[in-house]
């Protein structure tokens, strides 16, 4: 049995739809099947949508949600443990153009790609990031072999390119990861001279209906925050608990500037209790330790996964804007956000499938 | 209640024998660097000014691994790194990969309050700095004859060396063990301060791991691993960098206080517990004044002063046991 619950600041229904979508929205969903035992998987594309998001470009997201999971599933159904399926998930995720991570990153204010990712398994809590990558196909797998085949945590570029040729994973010019829309959207942002959120119109334009211009991004006015990173959580059934989470970064950012994916705590955390994986504004991820919070209140407060998104959603990010996947070791799964939607799609063994904007 | 200041110069398997040389100018550092903070709290300057000011001393002091005195990457190199936040705003910023940047520490404040970003690295960070005009030097500022020497002894040794640490091959115990290294980094340097209002800052600052791979990025600039601090208390942790990434040790002494309500002390001896043995230290104050320096390795350089005149400057004898 299934047991769905959710919560929001606005007006939405009890099938996961948020029927109308109010600024500063909040909402923490909570999805339980069956208790120790059974696996769960949540992926994320991003959270902080605009509202005026056209309905194709919905549409192809949801998809893309919806395949990435049932890769998941059919894997999990396979008995693959889930540090593996986090991974094949996120490099779907990367390889398709749609969401700001691999290809389809948004771009510098060079007019390039510079991608990070993490990666954690819970039983041991091993990890392994990597920034600053510009030639490597999918960050996610080379952070997993940071993990487990360099004595360190953390690379960036220009060692974490050699490492990724030592390594022999695949590599491909820059030009694979720039999507004509991209270019575009570098455009507009140079002509607004702003950081860009990818879907956000600049401020500067008519359109904004519901877009904030007053966003702070650690202490200073900035019109635009975190676009679409993309991220995967899953629960085995052995009750291993992983997490993994890859992007491209702010549209227009300046080059060497670091975001929360590649940080452990921040964007990516998983333990024995949890798996963790949080997108958004970056610098409120990095100054909340968020993806550490969930599990922190769960192992030092004793909340139960629900209460602990809740909680950190609640309390821990202040003014910034983000959003939240996550999965026990008991095979439940939870996603929360602050922000006015966050793509995202997440199943349990229990045959529940919800895939969500709103 | 009252100001505290705690200080450190790294964490690690310091021998009891470590030759009067080399101990006695890292005493000699620590007390200086201590006096600096003491002077600047008792002038009424805010903590987050004060970490500065002492992590740049340390910096400046060529034999803690920060700033001069940086231990060298695989390549002969220096790769620095630092962070900084202070407790109430919990505004924070970081930096990693520099080459040239004499005062790290003080690029990261920068990159706090003149950037919309917390972390900066590499081409990024060293571009940043020249845009600021922050003081930069050549590479040979950095590099000093020891620690080439000890690049040297380590490329022979064919492994990452401790600072302090004899060459010793790690015993294969298991499967994480297998891989070939030392990964641990001593003489980071970290400073914590606070004031009699109970605003609390911390900052930690590193030249990493002698004979690491070029790119690789340990705890010291990573918010939550290396540095903490919001209105409970302000943490610098030092030691093994992977472990205290998957740690989030410096979090972890603010959150069991939060989440558990346990006092400082208790927070930061539960947090170190947690980590395996001989692979952390860490310094926090308290909004109240309390001091916690704890570690789980031989030893690890560290100095303390309170309001109430307590002042300690000292390598082994964790208080710990």
């Amino acid at each position: 049995m299934t047991m769905v619950s959710s919560e929001a600041v606005g007006e939405y229904n009890r099938n996961g739809v948020l029927t109308k979508s109010i600024k500063g929205a909040r909402r923490i969903e909570y999805f339980v099947h069956g208790g120790m035992g059974a696996w769960a998987i949540a992926v994320h594309g991003g959270a902080g949508v605009d509202p005026n998001l056209p309905k194709e470009r919905q549409d192809e997201a949801k998809r893309l949600l919806t395949r990435c999971l049932d890769i998941g599933i059919s894997a999990l159904r396979s008995n693959v443990p889930a540090i593996d399926v986090v991974e094949l998930v996120v490099r779907e995720l990367e390889t398709d153009p749609l969401f700001n991570s691999g290809r389809g990153s948004a771009l510098t204010e060079k007019g390039t790609v510079e991608m990070e990712a993490s990666i954690m398994d819970g039983p041991k809590r091993r990890c392994g990031a990597v920034s600053g990558l510009t030639t490597v196909k999918n960050p996610i797998s080379l952070a997993r072999l940071v993990m487990e085949k360099s004595p360190h945590s953390y690379l960036t570029t220009p060692g974490a390119e050699e490492f990724a040729k030592k390594q022999g994973v695949e590599m491909v010019d820059n030009d694979y990861f720039i999507t004509e829309d991209n270019v575009g959207m570098l455009k507009l942002a140079k002509e607004a001279n702003s950081i860009l959120f990818d879907y956000r119109i600049p401020t500067v334009g008519t359109c904004g209906a519901a877009v904030d211009s007053h966003l702070q991004m650690n202490g200073l006015p900035i019109s635009v925050y975190a676009p679409e990173t993309v991220g995967c959580v899953v629960v085995d059934k052995e009750g291993r608990c992983a997490a993994g989470t890859s992007t491209g970064g702010l549209m227009n950012k300046m080059s060497g500037r670091i975001g929360d994916s590649p940080i452990i705590g921040a964007g990516t955390y998983a333990c024995e209790l949890c798996g963790v994986s949080c997108t958004g504004e970056g610098e409120a991820i990095i100054r909340s330790t968020l993806a550490r919070d969930v599990a922190a209140v769960m192992e030092y407060k004793g909340l139960n996964l629900h209460e602990a998104v809740d909680y950190v959603i609640k309390n821990r990010l202040d003014e910034g804007k983000a959003g939240l996947i996550a999965v026990s070791k008991n095979g439940e799964v939870a996603c929360g956000f602050n922000t006015t939607g966050m793509f995202r799609g997440c199943a349990t063994e229990g045959g529940f499938m919800e895939v969500g904007v709103w | 209640m009252g100001w505290a200041i705690a200080l450190h110069g790294g964490a690690g398997d310091i021998p009891h024998s470590l030759p009067p040389d080399r101990r006695l100018p890292r005493e000699v550092g620590l007390r200086h660097c201590l006096d600096v903070g003491i002077a600047a709290l008792k002038a009424h300057k805010h903590p987050l000014d004060v970490v500065e000011l002492v992590v740049r001393e340390l910096e400046n002091y060529p034999h803690f691994n920060a700033g001069k005195g940086s231990v060298l990457t695989s390549s002969g190199t220096v790769e620095m790194e630092a962070s900084i936040m202070d407790g109430k705003s919990k505004k924070c910023g970081a930096v990693s990969g520099l080459s040239t940047v004499v005062n790290a520490v003080s690029l990261a404040r920068l990159v706090m309050e003149k950037t919309p970003h917390i972390y900066l690295g590499f081409h990024g960070a060293e571009a940043f700095a020249r845009d600021q005009g922050v003081e930069t030097a050549d590479p040979s500022y950095f590099i000093t004859p020891e620690n080439i020497e000890r690049l040297k002894q380590a490329q022979d040794a064919n492994r990452v060396q401790i600072d302090y640490t004899q060459p010793v091959q790690k015993e294969a115990k298991d499967a994480a063990a297998t891989i070939p290294n030392g990964d641990s980094q001593i003489g980071t340097v970290g400073c914590v301060a606070v004031d009699s209002e109970g605003n609390l800052a911390s900052a930690t600052s590193t030249g990493g791991l002698v004979n690491k791979m070029a790119g690789r990025i340990g705890d010291t600039p990573i918010i939550g691993a290396g540095t903490y601090a919001n209105h409970l208390c302000a943490v610098s942790a030092t030691g093994k960098g992977e472990a205290m990434i998957r740690g989030t040790v410096a979090r972890d002494v603010a959150a069991v206080m939060e989440f558990k309500g346990l006092s400082l002390k208790e927070a930061a001896a539960y947090v170190i517990d947690q980590v395996p043995p001989g692979n952390a230290g860490l310094v926090a104050v308290s909004s109240t004044g309390e001091i916690a320096t704890v570690f789980n390795t031989t030893g690890m350089f560290r100095a303390c002063a309170s309001e109430d005149g307590y002042s300690e400057v000292a390598i082994w004898d964790s208080p710990l046991k």
